[in-house]
């Protein structure tokens, strides 16, 4: 079978939409998704201020966004982030919004496990669920969720974050097969150590241990989601993509 | 959008909803079975999006899980919408 026509105007069919898109990795993506002419959905928290700045930023560029406030740990937050607007449908889906609430597991406590799970791993599988049946109906739809290396690879201190990407790449494998005969793929991208906030007061010198010696930067986490989110990636499914320096190799 | 719920009018969007989804409309009715249409789970999650939009009326897994007839799919919502 052929792969569906490229889209001659993406505005025309459907939005993205990327979750936690106020800084970072989420930032960069919804600017790339823009370049490459979706109308972006910049979900933000509490950050507006940086949600907005970064609708600015794709608007001087001449593309379109708007600022979305909205908890992917909240149902009802989630029903309206997806909700079909003045763009169509959200054909792209990008689950980025994730924290870190860090400590080694006996020190853990049950708050911080659950709000971790809660916003990493159910958040994905709650806009997910919302988005995925006008995405078969459009017979087209692209989900990338942001996991980490810390999913594969242990990481002492982060039980809950591992847990929560582990299950992410566990979430997008299985998405993937149950909806693939309908032209949605579903992949995941696992960064290593990025330059974000999330990766503030982490040890200067984990810079050597990685093999092109630097930390990576959002846009290069963004660029291959943006690769997955694209029409030429329509028989990749169910993968994750290592964007880590060869870190993990 | 929703629109007044009658059996006829939930006939009419269910028939089309299976005919959008590849079933031969000459095949239709009441009693076939949607094994036999070869409407599968995936086909299921579809229709219920379609009727949500027609009529509003949400459709999950538990609520579809044992039906086996297009006529029963039928019943499901008219009786939901009621």
């Amino acid at each position: 079978m052929p792969p569906d026509p490229a889209p001659q105007n993406q505005e025309e069919r459907g939005c993205a939409l990327v979750t936690g898109a106020s800084r970072g990795i989420g930032a960069a993506t919804a600017l790339e998704l823009a370049r490459r002419g979706w109308p972006v959905r910049v979900n933000f928290r509490e950050d507006e201020e940086g949600a907005r700045e970064v609708v600015a930023r794709i608007e001087a560029e001449g593309g379109a966004a708007e600022a979305c406030r909205g908890d992917v740990a909240s149902v009802e937050d989630v029903r309206e982030l997806v909700e079909p607007g003045e763009h169509g449908p959200v054909l792209v889906l990008v689950n980025n919004a994730g924290l870190r609430l860090d400590g080694l597991s006996p020190q853990l406590d049950d708050a911080q496990w659950e709000r971790v799970l809660d916003v990493n791993l159910s958040g994905s599988f709650r806009t997910i669920r919302q988005a995925l049946p006008p995405m078969l109906r459009a017979r087209f739809g692209r989900i990338v969720n942001v996991a980490s290396i810390v999913g594969t690879k242990a990481n002492a201190g982060q039980a809950n974050y591992a847990a929560s990407k582990a299950g992410a790449i566990g979430l997008t494998k299985t998405v993937a097969v149950e909806v693939a005969r309908r032209g949605v793929t579903v992949n995941a991208v696992a960064p290593g150590l990025i330059e974000t906030v999330l990766t503030e007061g982490l040890d200067g010198k984990l810079a050597e241990a990685i093999p092109v010696r630097r930390v990576g930067q959002p846009e290069e986490v963004a660029a291959c989601i943006a690769f997955l989110a694209s029409e030429e990636a329509s028989y990749v499914t169910g993968t994750t993509l290592t964007v880590d320096g060869g870190l993990s190799a | 959008m929703t629109t007044e719920v009658s059996t006829d009018k939930v006939e009419e969007t269910i028939y089309d909803g299976l005919v959008e989804l590849g079933t031969e409309r000459s095949a239709l009715s009441r009693e076939a079975t949607l094994e036999s249409l070869d409407i599968d789970s995936l086909d299921l999650v579809e229709l219920a999006q379609i009727v949500e939009d027609e009529f509003g009326v949400e459709l999950r897994g538990d609520d579809v899980k044992d039906v086996r007839t297009v006529g029963e799919v039928i019943e499901l919502v008219v009786a939901k919408a009621g």
